[in-house]
């Protein structure tokens, strides 16, 4: 199968790796990989900041960039959703909504395209260590997903995984809102980071690198010696 | 800026540095996920429960006329007074009118968020009457001279010390040490206002089309006793708690007793439909029920919006909100806290000044998870914040979208952000946090990754360069 | 109401409803939900009496609402008097029905009935109130009282001890089977309905939860077999 990248810009900017673990992950599967490089932001910002104009008219780069694309497959819940649940909405009554419908619905996270779409499970990797998982909140409440990762991550040979007490409560990351609400941002992270060191994990695995950004951001001003992965990232460990 | 956003950040700021508060809420809430969790997993199915009850809120809100009608008409044909109140001023006047015809003088009051949301109390202690809290949290934040905390739960943020020393100071009440020796203090008080009381003032969570009935529900008894013993009822219900049959209860009773309170059944659920009727020996000689609009029919008119007025008043969303956790009931500074109170408030007091409460969430959507009819809280949300900014954009935000915008839609330009990251990584690392940090809204409390050698785009590009 | 809003408002509502909204809850639902009745979603009910007071009785114990078994009228009489004596009773309040008139007046207080005029400072200073009631719901653990068949509005909310004598025949699985009783015993559901499920209680201090905030501080089911 041929299957298209979508690259979140801050995976792109600041977390590499998560998309470089996709394409290893995807090609030692034996699919061809493509990544159209005319693709830059999904636009949600502006979208959540309340400019939808400004949101549309960066989604309709990504309308072309996937316009011929077959599956596209996305390595962050937040950005995934964007695609498959906002642009419908965003593109609802306008110009180019069939292509919007067309492409949420071609859309895949990448755990759920793993587990759902292709049927895998064991990917062969081995990571020792002891984890935990932070479901992303727009991956888990508006794609559903929750069991995928965890699918996947039980083949992964030596890792630990522990749940933490609050896995579903959000990190505080929520995109501009943590910028634009700091002190409320802050404090949701810092109750995320105590239930990630309350499991006694030195590492903390997400299919979100912005909620990570907000984590492992806490943790370093924190002084905390726990580092963060993304899924790819440690499924690609083979 | 308005006022009421400032308002809003300095007490957010304030309590989210509060670590005390935040391991109290904390600990507050710890059991009720708990409970609720057990009370779910013994319905046969959840899910389909939350569709039916949404059904049947859906149902009501949308043909609202119709149900408003055969509500007052069964209600009339007992000798209820329905009062159709255009706003907050109309109610207040006609229940201060109804007070003064029957001589009133004290008045008993059991828990209503919409004779809070119309600052009734105050319009009627300003006419001159005394109004006593019943429920026990209400009766607490009064003595304090607080607004509630939690639209369920309106002392949930006081210790019992806090309560003692309120108590203390003023009844005259002697030290109590427990819960139960504090309860018991105001169950006395009480108990005296509740038989010398000649009006009593109730809100209602439900009110029933089909039989004519309001619909209370209540764990103390105090709405019990402040609906039977005065002479004079009033109740005032918002026009949106119509359900068109009294079956519809029979779902959303216990719905409203495990989402709210992870009860099986909230302990006193009473329909109330009539004055002391011929034959009865009890209850008041009259009955007032105030409809109440107060920009409901605006909300009504937001069709995408509609559904919020399905809200049953259960407090789920705020008890499972991080935001609401984390600052706390009184800041967001109205009636209406947590998830539901983010999205109706602009609708009921105004979009510009109230936009903040919908910008203030990370859109987790934890919210509309839970919410037992269905509401699409969390999006709500983002369409609030979409028609604050097509009304009005910010002046500053406005340029910085449209460069975003500009900028995201040139690739080849795009290319360049890495290199300039890399670039000006070491100086925005130096001055992390400083008040001349552009990104210091992050950085004052977290670091930023330093960025990698190579963006996904420029290894793609040195991967297709190999092949 | 002549001077009231009434017609403004229901013009506001008819405008607004010319816009139809999206009908989103019926989303996920499907066909599953077809041929069902909402209330098959709730806890399930058991259909055999001795499993329905299996299930009232495991309510209330959660409830901390006491049931004491009764094989007859002889036996509640005696029940109830032990009640008294271990309460302390010094006057009751109640009114005239079935299971109840007899037992009530062989305890020998004085009793203040409220199915005929009555003060309400008399019945707040009685110890108890002994009330019938139309049904028992067994997916709460809950009573349904009206007017009629528990003494008006107050009595079974003043006294700080409520007891209710019930027959088990009056048992029923759950509120959309006590709505059927309602409308079975009065046609139209009377002015005065009220379901008491458990004694009064409160969690506004701390989330600790206290009993007999306002209502009733205990509560005893006396379930005559016969």
């Amino acid at each position: 199968m041929k299957i298209t990248l979508f690259i979140p810009c801050f995976i792109d900017q600041y977390y590499p790796g998560a998309g470089i673990g996709m394409v290893r992950i995807l090609e030692k599967l034996g699919h061809s990989v493509d990544y159209p490089e005319s693709q830059t932001c999904c636009g949600q910002p502006a979208f959540n900041s309340g400019y939808w104009d400004e949101a549309r008219s960066v989604a309709e780069t990504m309308l072309d960039a996937f316009r011929d694309a077959e599956a596209v497959v996305g390595g962050s819940g937040s950005c995934g959703a964007m695609l498959k649940v906002f642009y419908p909405e965003l593109f609802h009554g306008r110009p180019r909504e069939a292509e919007a419908k067309a492409l949420a619905a071609k859309t895949h996270e990448f755990s759920s395209f793993l587990v759902n779409v292709l049927g895998v499970g064991d990917l062969g990797a081995s990571f020792p260590a002891k984890a935990t998982f932070h479901d992303g909140c727009h991956g888990l409440r508006e794609l559903g997903i929750k069991r995928e990762p965890r699918e996947l991550l039980k083949h992964v040979r030596g890792l630990e995984l522990v749940e933490m007490k609050e896995a579903e409560t959000c990190c505080g990351f929520g995109g501009t809102f943590s910028v634009k609400f700091p002190e409320i941002s802050t404090a949701m992270g810092e109750v995320k980071c105590a239930s990630i060191l309350e499991t006694g994990a030195e590492l903390v695995i997400s299919n979100d690198s912005s909620c990570l950004m907000q984590i492992q951001g806490l943790f370093d001003r924190q002084g905390q010696k726990i580092k963060s992965m993304h899924l790819a990232e440690v499924l690609a460990h083979f | 800026m308005s006022t009421e956003s400032a308002q809003f950040h300095r007490d957010a700021d304030r309590l989210t540095h509060d670590l005390r508060h935040r391991a109290w809420i904390q600990k507050a809430l710890g059991g009720y996920y708990v409970k609720r969790d057990e009370q779910k997993a013994k319905y046969t199915d959840w899910q389909q429960a939350r569709a039916a009850a949404a059904a049947a809120k859906y149902e009501a809100v949308n043909h609202l006329d119709k149900y408003l009608v055969e509500l007052t008409d069964k209600l009339a044909a007992r000798g209820t007074k329905v009062f159709w109140a255009a706003d907050g001023a109309e109610a207040a006047e006609y229940i201060a009118s109804v007070a003064r015809d029957a001589g009133v003088k004290r008045i008993i009051k059991s828990k209503t968020m919409t004779g809070e949301e119309i600052h009734l109390p105050q319009a009627l202690e300003k006419a001159g009457l005394e109004v006593v809290e019943s429920d026990l949290g209400e009766f607490i934040v009064q003595l304090r001279g607080e607004p509630p905390y939690h639209i369920v739960f309106p002392s949930m943020h006081l210790t019992r010390g806090e309560i003692d020393g309120t108590f203390q100071k003023k009844l005259g009440s002697a030290h109590a040490d427990t819960p139960e020796e504090l309860t018991m203090i105001a169950r006395g008080v009480m108990r005296q206002k509740y038989c010398e009381a000649d009006m009593g003032i109730s809100g209602a969570n439900f009110a029933v089309a089909e039989t004519g009935h309001i619909s209370i529900t209540e764990n103390e008894g105090n709405a019990r006793l402040s609906t039977s013993l005065p002479k004079v009822l009033v109740s005032i219900v918002g026009i949106e708690k119509v359900v068109p049959k009294l079956d519809d209860l029979a779902v959303l009773l216990p719905m409203l007793a495990t989402a709210g309170a992870a009860q099986n059944m909230t302990c006193y659920n009473t329909l109330l439909g009539g004055p002391r009727q011929p034959g009865e020996t009890d209850g008041p000689r009259e009955f007032h029920v105030v409809l109440l609009d107060n920009r409901r029919t605006a909300l009504l008119a937001d069709a995408e919006q509609r559904d919020a007025l399905h809200c049953i008043r259960c407090g789920a969303c705020l008890n499972v909100c991080p935001i609401f956790k984390n600052i706390g009931g009184h800041s967001y500074g109205t009636t209406y806290q947590g998830p539901i109170g983010s999205v109706i408030t602009p609708h009921l007091r105004g979009l510009q000044s109230w936009k903040h409460l919908s910008f203030s969430s990370s859109l987790c959507g934890a919210c509309a998870e839970t919410c037992p009819v269905k509401i699409d809280l969390h999006h709500h949300l983002l369409q609030n914040r979409r028609n604050a900014i097509e009304q009005k954009p910010v002046w500053w935000e406005k340029p910085i979208f449209a460069g975003f915008a500009w900028f995201m839609r040139r690739p080849r330009l795009y290319r360049f952000a890495a290199p300039l990251l890399r670039l000006t990584a070491p100086v925005l690392h130096a001055i992390r946090g400083k008040d001349i940090d552009p990104l210091s809204m992050w950085t004052r409390t977290r670091d930023l990754p330093a960025p990698p050698s190579q963006s996904f785009k420029e290894y793609w590009r040195d991967r297709n360069a190999k092949r | 109401m002549p001077n009231d809003s009434r017609e403004k408002i229901l013009r506001s509502i008819r405008e607004a409803l010319s816009v139809k909204a999206p009908a989103r809850h019926l989303a996920g639902t499907g066909a599953a939900a077809s041929g069902h009745k909402p209330q098959d979603w709730l806890p399930p009910v058991p259909s055999s009496p001795a499993e329905l007071i299996a299930l009232f009785e495991k309510n209330s114990l959660d409830l901390k609402t006491e049931v004491r078994h009764c094989a007859d009228a002889a036996a509640a009489a005696s029940e109830l008097a032990a009640l008294a004596r271990e309460n302390n009773w010094k006057s009751v309040g109640s009114h005239h029905f079935a299971l109840g008139t007899e037992t009530v007046s062989a305890l020998g207080l004085p009793v203040v009935f409220t199915d005929q005029p009555y003060e309400t400072a008399d019945l707040e200073r009685c110890d108890g109130g002994i009330s019938g009631c139309d049904c028992l719901v067994a997916q709460t653990g809950g009573i349904l009282v009206t007017s009629a068949s528990a003494g008006g509005r107050v009595l079974s909310v003043l006294p700080p001890h409520h007891v209710v004598i019930a027959s088990a025949g009056q048992l029923v699985g759950d509120l959309a089977d006590a709505f059927a009783v309602l409308r079975k015993t009065y046609g139209s559901p009377p002015a005065f309905v009220s379901f008491i499920t458990g004694p009064s209680r409160t969690g506004d201090i701390e989330r600790i939860l206290v009993l007999g905030a306002h209502g009733p501080k205990k509560l005893t089911v006396l379930l005559v077999q016969s």
